[in-house]
């Protein structure tokens, strides 16, 4: 029977100082299957994927192809595309001012002379058999997003290769272009290509796979056939869940009541972006912690991003404590009492080269406007009161931001959003990457601040985290906002389900 | 060794590791370097001498008045370039034919269109705010390119360095006026009574307004915030792009004070040489400065101070006989000595290496 295996993973191990990104790790993939690769932030997907494409080498461990009995050395990415291994990027790695004949022959045409007709020639008949709508003299970057990936996979595929890697191939595509592209898959499916497939959309697995491994912090969870593993049975996987472990972490939170006739204090209906997700309605209440929970890529953070204006508003109406009001940018978000700690630190978050100091009184500062600076001594003392407060360990005020630990840039960014005191305040992954003392103490400050009446808006990718710290969470799949729930409702189980949705839907 | 002469001396050290590491101390190591180049090889380059000039004035007279005279000029232009690179983390090189077209517009407005005017058409006020807006105009036409339209500060502004001489000789349908009215030459030149050359008062006025922005405003905070992190600096309710548009129109401003003085020394304009490369030197003042090209934190006060020394190297090669045609090529050299100690790698390594020699020298 292993003679359909065309490659073999076995006992990977990798380490980087401080993290063991991979244990043991076990993979395997036949001939003519689509094999989605499934996990969440930090499970080793992508760790397993450079060191099988040489971009990373391997601590330990061996790679098998072909059912061979020897073992390949893999120590680059071109040693990795001689033995047909190949990988298609979400980005577009080809060049879009050629044509797509000259993409599909670059680098790999021997001398100097080049036959062009010919290679015109070959090119039309891959992209017809292959049924990819495009012509060979045809300038890439006049070809849709879609189609460029389908020549970046017809590429490789013409590339004699037996391995195919398509790593989050669907993010940047619509509707349309995903099924032309999961023909596509089908088609080289038929044609004996094993692919792996790394994303984030489940729908997407349970339309075009065959099989799913699952991985989970550095380690292989386990391989599965798609029709032995409901959906809710995957979820539960990839976040380490058992489905029955009633175990159910009891909020420490006061249980939220709704007073009769209370106005929200934000209230969004069909709000939409240009980040890809569907229009959402959302409330939330004085002193009320809600979150957003879905799967990594399932659009919490981007729902967040259009409430505080931070991604392109396309449509909605927002309505402060029931007062209409416009939030086109941060400016005007944060005019209306909103703060919003986003999810990526280092590129949202900080200003690097910035003191402590500076990094804490900047929102404030940017809301009081240009010719009414804090005096060096008022400044002071603000950032001195909020290194206090939230007990920062920096070694002044002076101290550029980028040389304090995570948790600690993390903490001055708080203290910048309370400083503007809020009346709103959406935390975006605030825990993440962070030593556990100080996630503690963000879960703490969380409830807190709702005791003193600030609603805040709680995202973690950690379940424990949400259900001790949220009286209702909202549920998003695939971009798109698919339930809420609250009191007897918050427990694993039903958020897994909810999460899972598919055949569940009906429950 | 008692302890308590160690810890004097460990204090001592950590003063003088202070004093290399601020900002200003290459530029200002530069200059000493060549102050004392000059008082070895020639003197009497210090000296000032009270002559009668041309227009029958007192006036100082030396290489030293010639660098507060000159430098001046590129010490205003540097001020706008240091904002310009701290907010967009580029350059623009459109400096000196924007001085073109900002003097052009001084004399078309003065001279009325005659070549050889008896009286001034306007008061030289109404022609310079005239100019500060056209160039203010012209700042924010590169300011949009690179901020609206993504484009690179650099290429951005290849476009008004190509066109800009063209477009200044175009304002005066390709005349030279010539300005005889001898107050018009005060601000260029010196006014009567008053032995020291004007630009330099004009300097100082730039050097207290741009310093009461940085004070009295968030213009500091603003302009790093977004050089450093644009992403983020949108989220905390700046407006990057505008900032940016900002700095290029400042830039604008100190274009048509330089551009003034320009063409009140001359009472006339050379399209084509009229500050020629005064760009170059303008973005080395800033680089001389220890401000990192690619944006985000700047020290002003030593990319004014890179600016007088720039213009220090130049009087000094022009008193040792150097070919005017020459001159460039022995400045490329002296500036890539000074720019390449004023890297942030050259300076770790740098300050490593003195760290090690006093730890030596403590044990």
């Amino acid at each position: 029977m292993n003679d359909n295996v065309v490659l073999k993973m076995r006992n990977i191990h990798k380490s980087f100082p401080g993290v063991r990104a991979l244990q043991a790790v076990d993979f395997t993939l036949r001939k003519g299957e689509i094999h989605a690769l499934m996990g969440e932030n930090g499970a080793g997907k992508s760790t397993l994927i450079k060191v099988l494409t040489g971009v990373y080498t391997k601590d330990e461990g061996n790679i098998f192809l072909d059912g061979k009995e020897k073992a390949v050395a893999i120590h680059s990415p071109q040693d990795a595309q001689n033995l047909g291994i190949s990988t298609v990027y979400q980005e577009i790695t080809l060049c879009p001012n050629l044509s797509v004949a000259e993409n599909m022959f670059i680098g790999r045409t021997k001398g100097i002379g080049q036959n062009w007709r010919k290679m015109n020639a070959d090119t039309e008949k891959i992209l017809k058999s292959l049924e990819i709508p495009a012509k060979a003299t045809q300038q890439l970057e006049t070809c849709s997003i879609a189609v460029q990936q389908m020549i970046a996979i017809a590429r490789a595929v013409d590339m004699d290769c037996k391995v195919l890697i398509l790593d989050e191939p669907t993010s940047s595509l619509d509707e349309q272009e995903v099924e032309k592209l999961f023909t596509l898959m089908r088609n080289l499916r038929a044609k004996g290509v094993g692919i792996i497939f790394v994303t984030h959309f489940l729908d997407q697995v349970y339309e075009v796979c065959d099989r799913i491994t699952v991985m989970r912090d550095g380690q292989l969870v386990g391989e599965y056939e798609i029709k032995d593993l409901p959906r809710v049975q995957l979820v539960s996987k990839m976040l380490g869940k058992e489905l029955d472990d009633m175990s159910d972490i009891k909020g420490e939170q006061q249980a939220y009541e709704r007073e009769e006739g209370a106005v929200p204090v934000l209230e969004a209906k069909g709000l939409v972006s240009d980040a890809g997700i569907k229009p959402f309605d959302f409330h939330i209440d004085k002193g009320e912690v809600n979150g957003f929970t879905g799967l990594l890529g399932s659009g919490r953070s981007e729902c967040v991003r259009a409430i505080f204006g931070a991604d392109r508003i396309l449509g909605g109406k927002v309505k402060m404590k029931g007062k209409d009001v416009k939030i086109s940018k941060p400016l005007d978000a944060m005019k209306n009492g909103i703060a919003y700690l986003p999810e990526d630190r280092k590129v949202d978050g900080i200003v690097g080269d910035l003191s402590v100091r500076d990094n804490i009184i900047l929102a404030q500062q940017v809301l009081r406007g240009f010719f009414r600076p804090f005096s060096k001594a008022e400044a002071n003392k603000i950032a001195d009161e909020y290194i206090k407060l939230l007990s920062i360990k920096t070694a002044s005020a002076d101290t550029p931001i980028k040389s304090l630990s995570g948790g600690n840039q993390q903490k001055v960014i708080v203290a910048r959003w309370l400083f503007t005191h809020p009346e709103y305040l959406i935390l975006d992954e605030p825990t993440r990457g962070i030593d556990v003392g100080t996630k503690v103490d963000i879960q703490k400050l969380v409830l807190k601040l709702a005791s003193e009446g600030m609603s805040v808006t709680f995202i973690s990718s950690e379940m424990d985290e949400m259900l001790r710290t949220c009286s209702r969470l909202v549920v998003m799949r695939d971009r798109k906002m698919v339930g809420q729930l609250s009191g007897d409702d918050l427990n694993q189980n039903k958020v897994m389900s909810t999460i899972a949705g598919g055949e569940n839907d009906d429950e | 060794m008692t302890m308590n002469s160690v810890a004097k001396k460990q204090n001592n050290s950590s003063i003088l590791m202070r004093i290399v590491k601020n900002q200003c101390f290459i530029p200002l190591a530069a200059l000493f370097i060549l102050i004392i180049f000059n008082l070895v090889a020639d003197p009497t380059f210090f000296q000032i001498l009270l002559e009668k000039n041309s227009a029958g004035n007192n006036v100082l007279n030396g290489p030293l008045i010639t660098i507060l005279d000159n430098g001046s000029e590129l010490a205003i232009l540097a001020i706008g370039m240091t904002l310009v690179t701290a907010a967009s983390g580029g350059q623009d090189i459109s400096v000196g034919a924007a001085v073109a077209i900002a003097g052009s517009v001084i004399l078309r407005v003065i001279s009325g269109g005659e070549t050889y005017p008896e009286t001034l058409h306007s008061p030289v006020i109404v022609a310079f705010l005239v100019c500060v807006v056209v160039a203010m105009l012209f700042g924010a036409f590169n300011g949009i390119l690179v901020a609206f339209f993504k484009i690179q500060p650099m290429i951005a502004t290849l476009i008004l360095y190509t066109a800009g001489r063209s477009i200044a000789a175009w304002i005066n349908n390709n005349e030279l006026p010539v300005i005889n009215e001898p107050s018009f030459a005060y601000y260029g030149t010196y006014i009567p009574g008053i032995p020291i050359p004007t630009p330099f008062f004009i300097m100082v006025i730039c050097v207290v307004i741009i310093a009461l922005l940085l004070k009295f405003t968030n213009l500091r905070l603003y302009t790093e915030a977004v050089g450093i992190n644009e992403s983020s600096s949108r989220l905390n309710g700046l407006n990057p792009a505008f900032i940016k548009v900002m700095s290029f129109v400042i830039l604008g401003v100190c274009v048509a004070v330089v551009g003034l003085i320009k063409v009140s020394r001359f009472s006339t304009i050379n399209y084509s040489v009229i500050a020629k490369d005064i760009e170059m030197d303008a973005i080395l003042a800033v680089a001389l400065g220890g401000n990192a090209l690619s944006g985000g934190k700047f020290n002003m006060v030593a990319s004014i101070i890179g600016a007088y020394v720039i213009q220090f190297l130049i009087t000094t090669l022009y008193r040792f006989n150097v070919q005017s045609d020459a001159l460039p090529a022995y400045k490329a050299v002296v500036i890539i000595i000074l720019v390449v100690i004023s890297a942030p790698s050259v300076k770790e390594w740098f300050s490593g290496l003195t760290k090690k020699l006093m730890k030596k020298e403590v044990a």
